[in-house]
């Protein structure tokens, strides 16, 4: 990352590591009209295996456009990338067919939304959902995939795994929904998860939840974890690493207890400020 | 509830403006679901009162009892005195004159086909036979411009639509709306959550302004503590259509006596990156996230 960065901690042992998502100067266009909308120009930054990076800004900055680039899933037409490489693991995603994009998509990275119900398929059972995954990737049986469903509903904390695997997602709670999800985001295991805004629509109880299970399951499976967000409070709460981004650009990026202690941008520390805190009262 | 001990230590204790006595609404025939359960409530003259609570607590079907919106299935409301649920049509409609509302999202809240002008001077319309018609456009117009100043808005934005405006533009338009007819209430329904963070907080501001200048008695229905701990004079707590704690604010948002509350308060994410559960990982295999 070519971004400012302050002195290794001493018990860093991952830097000499080459990173497992590496952006390097990505722009997205989306080509209107009658107008070149420049949602992303030039941004890049990195993430390693088992850290947390955190892409904060407000609406129209362009963090969910750069998320949405690294698996492709800007609407295309209108959206363009004129330059940039996202690699990961070393290869340019942007270069790969569709084919062997698919092949990368839920399997190498994964992606979880704000919203389940546009995730997850209405007329089919949750159980299903999450067994197609692995199915879709791997060559397992049907019975190992069932499995496999029913481990990852347990492990992020569906009470009743069994029950749940049978019912449509209208029958569960937001809550619920936004744990099947993640379960069919890490069922097969994959290397990096890119939430976007995975708490934003969620009651703060349940935010509190959903918060502490990605983060758990983020360290035990080692896994890296890229988190859009709007909210610096979650940042704070969740990231190793944190990128600020305005207006298609990244005007900051640095360690976690750097940018909040240290704000170098003035963009940050507006929003920082901008940021109500409970202790106000 | 305890409304006798937060009474005795509200920062204006003086005048009651509304209160609510006893309220319960109930919806359905058959299986009746009971979203307001016998709330009882007094609101301070010049106070800002912050509802709280989660999705489907019974906030918003608060609101809509004590603008007598829904007709409560037992229980009272009273305004400066008088009881709602008593009045005859005519003198609810001049009840009502000093009770607005601001709704949460700025695009569903206005016609889209409506100008600005028409958008602000239309509760003055719906109010004051005098507002209405040919001879009336001089004085609206002038009306309409000096709330679009007030909100911080420029007075020649009349002849434009909505859509031009941005979220929280939208936003200080509804408020000029409901600032139109001189209320001495208004109840804030989310008025922020729809908005970005720096937006949220110049509202906010606009907010404290017109209380202090107008001497407006606020509803402020929020589900954001870290918002209402920035607003509240005092804080009702919701849950399941009941309030299970109300109280002054820096008791309530301090010292919760409920342990809703307190669950409520451990659940907000702190904006300090030394907190939390990442933290306390990073602080037990500093490897696994390292700070750099």
């Amino acid at each position: 990352m070519t971004l400012d960065r302050p002195t290794p901690g001493p018990h860093e042992d991952r830097e000499g590591a080459p990173p497992l998502l590496e952006i390097d100067g990505l722009s997205v266009d989306f080509r209107l009209d009658t107008s070149v909308v420049h949602a992303v120009r030039d941004v890049s930054l990195d993430v390693r295996a088992g850290e947390t990076l955190a892409v904060v800004g407000e609406s129209g900055s362009g963090k969910s456009a750069t998320a949405l680039s690294v698996l492709r899933l800007n609407p295309s037409p209108p959206c363009v990338y004129p330059s940039g490489e996202i690699r990961f693991d070393g290869r340019d995603l942007l270069k790969l067919s569709e084919k062997e994009l698919g092949r990368v998509r839920g399997r190498d990275i994964a992606m979880v939304f704000q919203d389940p119900m546009t995730c997850l398929d209405p007329l089919q059972r949750v159980g299903a959902q999450v067994a197609e995954v692995l199915r879709h990737h791997t060559g397992v049986s049907r019975a190992q995939a069932k499995e496999a469903a029913l481990a990852a509903l347990d492990e992020v904390g569906i009470p009743d795994p069994e029950l749940r695997y049978r019912q449509y997602p209208h029958e569960l709670s937001g809550g619920l929904r936004q744990r099947v999800m993640i379960a069919t985001a890490l069922v097969a295991r994959p290397r990096l998860l890119i939430a976007d805004e995975p708490t934003t629509a969620l009651d703060v109880t349940v935010q509190r939840q959903i918060l502490d299970l990605l983060v758990t399951l983020q360290h035990k499976h080692d896994m890296a974890v890229v988190l859009i967000t709007h909210d610096l409070a979650v940042v704070a709460e969740t990231a190793d690493r944190v990128v600020v981004m305005n207006q298609g650009r990244v005007v900051e990026s640095g360690g976690v207890l750097d940018v909040f202690d240290h704000p170098a941008d003035d963009y940050t520390r507006r929003l920082l400020a901008a940021t109500p805190r409970l202790e106000a009262a | 509830m305890t409304t006798e001990a937060t009474d005795a230590g509200a920062p204006e204790a003086d005048r009651v403006l509304l209160r609510l006595d006893g309220l319960r609404k109930e919806f359905g025939t058959r299986a009746t679901t009971v979203a307001v359960d016998d709330v009882s409530l007094d609101v301070h003259e010049g106070e800002t009162l912050a509802l709280v609570g989660e999705s489907g607590c019974g906030k918003t079907t608060l609101t809509r009892l004590l603008l007598r919106l829904l007709e409560p299935t037992a229980g009272s409301v009273s305004f400066d005195g008088r009881d709602l649920t008593t009045l005859s049509a005519p003198e609810l409609r001049a009840v009502r004159r000093q009770m607005q509302v601001v709704l949460q999202d700025p695009h569903s809240s206005m016609n889209p086909r409506m100008r600005i002008s028409d958008i602000v001077a239309e509760p003055l319309v719906t109010h004051d036979p005098e507002a209405r018609g040919r001879r009336a456009r001089a004085r609206n117009r002038e009306r309409v411009g000096e709330l679009l100043e007030a909100v911080g808005l420029d007075a020649g934005i009349q002849d434009r639509y909505p859509h031009e405006f941005s979220g929280g533009q939208r936003q200080r338009v509804s408020i000029a709306r409901a600032l139109a007819l001189r209320p001495r209430l208004l109840v804030l329904d989310e008025p922020t959550s729809a908005l970005d963070v720096s937006v949220q907080a110049t509202v906010l501001d606009l907010l404290a302004d017109l209380q202090r200048r107008l001497g407006l008695t606020y509803v402020f229905v929020s589900h954001n503590l870290a918002v209402v701990a920035q607003v509240a004079d005092r804080v009702a707590v919701m849950r399941g259509g009941r309030l299970v704690e109300v109280g002054e604010a820096t008791q309530v948002l301090r010292a919760p006596r409920h342990p809703y509350t307190r669950q409520l308060l451990d659940a907000v994410p702190a904006l300090d990156p030394r907190k939390g559960r990442r933290a306390a990982q990073r602080a037990a295999s500093p490897a696994a996230g390292a700070d750099r």
